[in-house]
């Protein structure tokens, strides 16, 4: 990234912070209050974490987001809040034999969890490497391109995030803006995000990526279907990531990226139920993670099929 | 330190995830899973066990993905038009069709019925209908098939804890080519130095 990039600290964060610095020389703050004038402020100020939020703030809080992003869209959106399942651990298989490289997954994601197409943001980059080298991420790139894939001698790996069980990147959050819940999802509360970016830092997967400016989705066709959690419209100055499309996968769907697979490489279910696909790929195919070295246990298998 | 090569590590992961069901509750499960398909099978043995297997996976499969007023083939595949056994080249018909899968050794008739083209034949004299194809393919790809059933070859939509949608082999692979034909990709991402924040 070059100078010319690095954004002024956010509203939304350097509101927060510039209040508590400021509030901590001069009290009483409640002059410095009255003079904000963007709806909901005081509200949004003092809203809690997510995991925090009792049901009925859970509720206001939704309502609120829908009315803004109604507001702003002139669509009617749902924000879910669903919590975690119960008996459920989200896992996520792919198949490298199957995969082409055709980045049906990348776009299907865009559509589906309101991506920035400018500034443009991926959760997923397909990579392209050579055939002969086996799983080499030194020569591997995302910028391939060819009229036609899969292209002659080469082999494609898709990453995203792995839905560590030990993630570093929820250990480095200053605040808990991010954790893992009790289904697997590694969850990101961007209201709580205060865009410090330790969690970009920490992944070892590329996976996180940060709203240097304000996300522009597309209009036409946003999805209204959001979850809190998952693909709700962001703001300028917080991290988001794949999230298993948390939106779809909690109320029973597969992921975005799964439906969008034309070779059908992609594969997601529940661990702990014996008859899923990926239990059956655990049970019966070799599988491996990526930097298993590092220790992060991802949820995120790659096999042969 | 790096004591294990990635396959090891995945058969580490295998005996780990099978602890899972030799706990307590994994045995109970078991058990009762194994009841049910026992009686299932019990149940579908008396039926026909002809079946479709995909109503036993509990998965719906979408129609085959027949060209727009090919099928019935017995339309032309009538008393008229006896069949030709020969192997030759098609030209009053399917003129375009190509077979490149182990053609040296196959013809038209393994796999479609002689005497009633609107099925499929097995090698065992079997005939089968068009929406269960992927039995004829088990018959040389057994692992493919048993991988395919588990949901692993092949692509499942719909719910992962519910009802789902199955594609036939033959929706991603034309029989008489099914090697995969290569695909337009789509946009490769912008590299960082070519995003301009937006104003
Ligand atoms: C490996 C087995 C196999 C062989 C060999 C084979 N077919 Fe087929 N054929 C199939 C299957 C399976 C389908 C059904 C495809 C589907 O579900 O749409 C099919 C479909 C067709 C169709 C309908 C295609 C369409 O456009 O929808 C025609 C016509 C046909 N076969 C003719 C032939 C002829 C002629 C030959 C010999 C040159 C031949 N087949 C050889 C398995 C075979
Ligand atoms: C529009 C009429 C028409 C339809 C519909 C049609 N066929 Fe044919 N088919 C023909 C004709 C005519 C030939 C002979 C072509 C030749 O000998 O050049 C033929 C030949 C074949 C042959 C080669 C063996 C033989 O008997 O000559 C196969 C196999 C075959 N058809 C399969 C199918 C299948 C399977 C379907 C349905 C999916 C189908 N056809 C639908 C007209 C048709
Ligand atoms: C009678 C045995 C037989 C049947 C039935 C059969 N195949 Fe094959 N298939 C083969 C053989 C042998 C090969 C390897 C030779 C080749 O690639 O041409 C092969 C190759 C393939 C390949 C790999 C092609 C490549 O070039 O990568 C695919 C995919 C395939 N078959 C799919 C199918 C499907 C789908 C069906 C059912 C419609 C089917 N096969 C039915 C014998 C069979
Ligand atoms: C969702 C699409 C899809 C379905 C459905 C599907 N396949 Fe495949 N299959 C693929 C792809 C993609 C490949 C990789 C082929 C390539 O790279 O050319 C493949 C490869 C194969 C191969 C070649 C060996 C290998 O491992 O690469 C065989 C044989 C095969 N499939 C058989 C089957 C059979 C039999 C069925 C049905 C029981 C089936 N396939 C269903 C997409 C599919």
């Amino acid at each position: 990234m070059t100078d010319k990039h690095t954004p002024k600290t956010t509203t939304k964060a350097c509101s927060r912070r510039s209040f508590l610095k400021t509030a901590g020389k001069a009290l009483p703050a409640v002059p410095l209050l009255s003079m904000q004038t963007e709806a909901g402020f005081l509200e949004r100020f003092f809203q809690k974490n997510f995991k925090e939020l009792s049901t009925r703030e859970k509720d206001q809080i939704v309502k609120r987001l829908e009315q803004e992003y109604e507001k702003e869209y002139g669509k009617k959106f749902t924000v879910g809040a669903e919590p975690a399942l119960k008996g459920v651990q989200f896992a996520y298989a792919l198949d490298l034999s199957r995969c082409i490289g055709c980045r049906k997954c990348v776009y299907g994601c865009v559509t589906e969890n309101n991506l920035s197409i400018d500034p443009q943001i991926h959760w997923i980059r397909v990579l392209e490497m050579d055939e002969e080298e086996g799983v080499n991420l030194h020569n591997a790139t995302p910028y391939y391109n060819h009229k036609k894939v899969p292209a002659e001698g080469k082999a494609y790996m898709p990453v995203q995030c792995q839905h560590c069980r030990n993630a570093p990147c929820t250990k480095v959050c200053p605040v808990q803006a991010t954790w893992l819940d009790d289904d697997g999802i590694v969850v990101i509360d961007y209201d709580w995000c205060i865009g410090c970016r330790y969690c970009i830092a920490a992944c070892p997967y590329g996976a996180r990526h940060f709203n240097w400016a304000k996300p522009k989705p597309k209009r036409e066709g946003i999805n209204t279907n959001t979850h809190y959690l998952g693909n709700r419209p962001r703001m300028k100055g917080v991290v988001e990531k794949c999230t298993f499309c948390v939106q779809r996968t909690r109320k029973g769907k597969y992921p975005a990226c799964v439906e969008a697979c034309p070779v059908g490489a992609r594969k997601f279910g529940n661990l702990l139920d014996p008859e899923s696909e990926v239990s059956y790929i655990l049970k019966h195919k070799r599988v491996f993670i990526l930097k298993e070295e590092l220790n992060t246990q991802p949820k995120f298998y790659y096999f042969y099929g | 330190m790096y004591f294990f090569r990635p396959d090891q590590i995945s058969y580490k992961m295998i005996l780990k995830h099978r602890n899972i069901f030799s706990s307590f509750w994994g045995a109970r499960i078991f058990i009762v899973v194994s009841i049910l398909i026992s009686s299932l099978l019990l149940t579908s043995f008396s039926a026909d066990t002809d079946e479709p297997s995909s109503d036993k996976l509990g998965v719906q499969v979408p129609p085959p993905p027949f060209s727009e007023d090919i099928f019935p083939c017995s339309d032309c595949h009538d008393e008229e038009q006896p069949t030709n056994p020969n192997r030759r080249e098609l030209e009053e018909e399917h003129e375009d069709l190509v077979l490149k899968h182990d053609e040296e050794n196959r013809w038209c008739l393994d796999c479609h019925s002689p005497i009633d083209r609107d099925s499929l034949r097995l090698a065992n004299g079997t005939h089968i209908g068009f929406e269960v194809s992927y039995k004829l393919c088990g018959q040389c790809h057994g692992p493919k098939l048993r991988d395919w059933k588990a949901g692993v070859h092949g692509k499942r939509t719909g719910s992962w804890n519910g009802a789902k949608q199955y594609l036939l082999c033959a929706h991603c692979h034309n029989p008489h080519q099914p090697a995969f034909k290569p695909i337009t990709p789509l946009p490769a991402p912008f590299r960082p130095s070519e995003i301009r924040l937006n104003k």
